[in-house]
């Protein structure tokens, strides 16, 4: 474990969702030796719950490097890719992905079996397109399925789009399992699982929006990570996942009993100054910095867009058991990064009201153009439909070149003023006046 | 009035500076000195000062309305001004030679040479602080006037066989960089008597009535020492500052509520300070509504002015005037510190005009602040534009023209305090703190804990 992980304190349920994740990396390590097929995908419109049907197991790269960036590994990895003639410019989840590759062992230190098959089931961010060519440039035994998702443009998803994604999924990618595995597409099994989806979510809605009470149980932003770890990675779909979410709603219950805040890196945030919603994903080379820059303002985070790329099951999202195939086009679809600007704002907004927050902060991150584009306008939107002011900072995902915590804590060290200063209106102002 | 006063300390990134204030929350000192990657000294040093400008300006105030001393206050006052500037700048120089001679090690030849640069520097202090050098020059700091003098007496001393220029001036280099970091105990209180005494010999006018006026004006003043009743602290060392953290501001807050107590109109302030740049939107009571500023690269900041001025072997101050002589507009693309050199030499092999390609990086730093501006949410009536490179008139020709080019007609204000302008937001903070205290405001924290 990094010095970084080691030090941030832990709630329960982080130290078991800490083993489940283990756990799935030694699943990994061993997939050759268990006979297991292992099919590479991304975390967005992810569908973990056909793969389990098929009984493959997934390998996220966007976990990967987040793991390597959280464990203080990215840089070196990062370095290694623009030695092969990457570009400064390219997103840093690929890079640090392509240079830990070359290691033959992923973030904890155990290796990464190469693809069988490089599933790309969500195409609202060019990159990973670009990326798994690269990725069947290394491996290129792999083969390739590619689930086109069709952004909503219009902010909606029409029939026409759902029964598109439904076709590619009967005529690209269970044919390409089949293969794969050698089984037979069995539709009760994928109803199964995605009916443990749908209770894990049930739990993790409950969680996110515990976060309305005050003070909030909850940090939906730096603790919510550790919170959508499981459902977005290996364990929607498992009982292990609907384990973990019972044992979570059950910690964060009594905290509301008795009204105590997170866990945080400076403690835990009983008293808390400042309620902010976040938009944009975290830095991870500095997680406990940035966790602390806010903790220590007495900032708590008490919903995140971030949190929602894995499934916008707060807006009602449920899987579907009964349309299986349908309901995972949807949710495809329907994940965070696919929704029109304004859609996103409104979202924002919305949580901005619904969680009774002082302020919201968009995190810029230069490797993410999925996320990052057209963040000053949704900034000003938000601000517009909300009255609240928001705040900007700017970093990387995982490139610890591009943290600077100066800059990074006078910003928010200065938004936090601001609101406090709003907090108490003009009439110090006015009597400072010369 | 009471001898009550309020302290606003903002330690940026080049200079550190410090404004007081008077009961009323009317500016009565001002101090400044650079940074020096020494924040604790930096910041004594200016509180020093800006302490020492004030009490100099309640004495100004003081001779003016004495019946015996108010026709000679206009010379007085300067004059004793000069005074105590000459022994801080005798006192400093003392420091330099010591260090000077500690790193000259054994050569003969190069401890002669700096005798003789030591003995001609001493020499010319009187001059540095006559009437006719007046008090304000281009900078006031020790390390660029010794360092000129210095530079200066060296070449003329300089042989590129025996003993190279670049051998003597490395003493000094090292040397300053000592001078620099002690404490300076130079306080009004402990030499404002001398330094009357010397103003007062040198003054024709001195009579008998006017030494007794003047010396018991100043001993009332001694009498009466300024009761700081609370600081703040802003600006990027404002860490380093031993206050509790309701004395603690961030300067985005500080600039705007300065800028709005220069000019109170102003809605929209621009802050280009020596490492970042800031873009604030203030209400009509001077509180931020929105801010942004460059991210962690110093592009067309401050600093890259500083670096273009050494590229060019000027000074700072020279680089607006030259470009302001340019007819014609070199196209500059890159406002990155660290490339600054590479594309002036590029430029100047080209041969391109040294003023045309500095309206060139002048224009190219402005384009910057108004790309942060637009995302700070524009350009609103009245606009302030503070920090120090507010001083730079071709900077100040940039911006008036892209302000009009694309928000249409602003008024632009720029004070001669620009480069205060956090300080005095800091220090009308601490004003707001110590009310906030004799209101009985439990939470706002005194000075005895501020300073303990």
């Amino acid at each position: 474990m990094s010095d970084e992980a080691r030090d941030i304190p832990k709630e329960p349920s982080m130290l078991r969702q800490k083993e489940l994740v283990g756990g799935y990396f030694d699943r990994l390590s061993r997939a050759r030796e268990d006979g297991k097929k292992v099919v590479y995908t991304f975390v967005p419109g992810n569908l973990t719950e056909l793969l389990a049907a098929f009984d493959v197991i997934p390998v996220l790269p966007e976990i990967n490097a987040l793991q390597s960036g959280i464990r203080k590994k990215s840089g070196a990895y990062v370095l290694e890719a623009e030695k092969l003639g990457h570009s400064e410019d390219v997103c840093t989840y690929v890079k640090s992905d392509i240079g830990m590759l070359r290691t033959g062992v992923g973030p904890t230190g155990q290796p990464i079996p190469e693809p069988d098959l490089l599933l790309l089931s969500y195409t609202g961010c060019y990159t990973f397109m670009k990326w798994f060519e690269l990725l069947k440039e290394q491996f290129p035994r792999a083969e390739i399925a590619m689930l086109h998702i069709p952004y909503q443009g219009d902010g909606e998803i029409t029939e026409d789009m759902k029964k598109y994604v439904s076709d590619q999924m009967r005529n690209e990618v269970i044919p390409k399992l089949e293969k794969l595995t050698g089984t037979k597409y069995d539709e009760d099994k994928l109803r199964s699982h995605l009916e443990l989806s749908a209770k894990a979510e049930d739990d993790l809605v409950w969680v996110w929006e515990s976060a309305k009470n005050h003070p909030s149980p909850i940090d939906g932003y730096f603790g919510g990570v550790f919170y959508i770890g499981p459902i977005f990675t290996a364990f929607r779909g498992t009982q292990a996942g609907v384990d973990y979410y019972r044992l979570l709603r059950d910690e964060v219950e009594q905290r509301v009993a008795t009204k105590e805040g997170p866990i945080t890196p400076v403690g835990q945030l009983n008293e808390q100054r400042y309620r902010i919603v976040v938009e944009g994903p975290p830095n991870w080379t500095s997680f406990r910095d940035f966790w602390s820059m806010f903790a220590a303002e007495g900032a708590v985070c008490v919903a995140s867009t971030y949190t929602r790329v894995g499934g916008l099951y707060d807006q009602g999202f449920r899987h579907d058991p009964t349309r299986p195939l349908e309901t995972l086009g949807e949710y495809c679809m329907g994940c965070y990064t696919n929704l029109e600007l304004p859609l996103r704002s409104k979202l924002i907004a919305k949580y901005v009201k619904e969680y009774d927050a002082d302020g919201f902060i968009c995190h810029s991150v230069k490797s993410c153009n999925s996320f990052s584009a057209g963040q000053l306008l949704i900034l000003r939107d938000v601000e517009r439909q909300t009255g609240v002011p928001g705040g900007f900072v700017e970093s990387d995902l995982v490139d610890p070149r591009y943290f600077s915590p100066a800059n990074i804590k006078n910003r928010l060290e200065s938004y936090f003023q601001m609101l406090e200063q709003k907090r108490a209106g003009g009439a110090r102002a006015r009597e400072a006046r010369p | 009035m009471t001898n009550a006063c309020y302290v606003g300390i903002d330690l940026g990134s080049t200079t550190t500076k410090s404004v007081v204030l008077d009961d009323c929350g009317a500016i009565l000192g001002r101090g400044i000195t650079n940074s020096r990657s020494n924040y604790d000294v930096a910041c004594e040093i200016a509180r020093n000062e800006a302490l020492i400008d004030a009490q100099m300006s309640r004495l100004r105030n003081a001779f003016g309305g004495h019946p015996v001393l108010g026709e000679h206050a206009k010379v007085l006052g300067p004059a004793l001004e000069r005074s105590f500037r000459w022994r801080q700048h005798v006192r400093q120089l003392e420091s330099l030679s010591r260090f000077c001679f500690e790193f000259a090690g054994d050569s003969d030849d190069l401890q002669n040479v700096l005798v003789e640069i030591v003995d001609e520097m001493r020499n010319e202090a009187d001059s540095l602080y006559s009437g006719l050098a007046g008090t304000h020059r281009q900078s006031e700091f020790f390390r660029d006037i010794a360092g000129a003098q210095f530079q200066r007496l060296a070449e003329q001393r300089a042989s590129a066989r025996t003993l190279p220029y670049d051998t003597i001036v490395g003493v000094f280099d090292r040397a300053i960089i000592k001078v620099e970091n002690e404490e300076d105990d130079l306080t009004f209180e402990g030499n404002a008597q001398a330094a009357l005494a010397r103003s007062l010999a040198r003054y024709a006018k001195t009579t008998e009535e006017v030494r007794d006026a003047a010396q018991q004006v100043m001993q009332a003043l001694l009498d009466q020492p300024p009761e700081v009743r609370c600081s703040v602290g802003t600006g990027y060392g404002r860490a380093r500052l031993p206050f509790p953290k309701s004395q603690i501001r961030s300067e985005i807050l500080c600039h705007g509520l300065g800028a709005h107590a220069m000019f109170p109109n102003t809605r929209t302030v621009l802050d280009i300070g020596g490492q970042d740049t800031k873009a604030i939107q203030v209400d009509g009571d001077g509180i931020v509504t929105s801010f942004q500023m460059n991210d962690r690269c110093a592009a067309g900041c401050g600093r890259y002015l500083g670096y273009i001025a050494d590229e060019m072997n000027l000074g700072v101050h020279e680089l607006g005037p030259l470009a302001q002589t340019s007819k014609r507009h070199v196209r500059i693309s890159s406002t990155c510190t660290v490339f600054a050199g590479a594309e002036l030499r590029e430029r100047l092999s080209l041969g391109e005009k040294r003023e045309d390609i500095l309206a060139g990086l002048h224009r190219a730093i402005i384009l910057r602040a108004m790309s942060i501006l637009a995302r700070s949410g524009g350009v609103e009536e009245e606009f302030t534009f503070t920090g120090g490179v507010a001083h730079n008139e071709a900077a100040v020709a940039s911006l008036r023209d892209l302000i009009q080019e694309n928000y249409g007609e602003r008024t632009l204000n720029i004070s001669p305090d620009s480069i205060y302008m956090g300080a005095l937001g800091a220090a009308l903070f601490a004003k707001r703190e110590a009310d906030q205290v004799l209101a009985g405001d439990e939470t706002a924290a005194p000075e005895a804990e501020a300073t303990a």
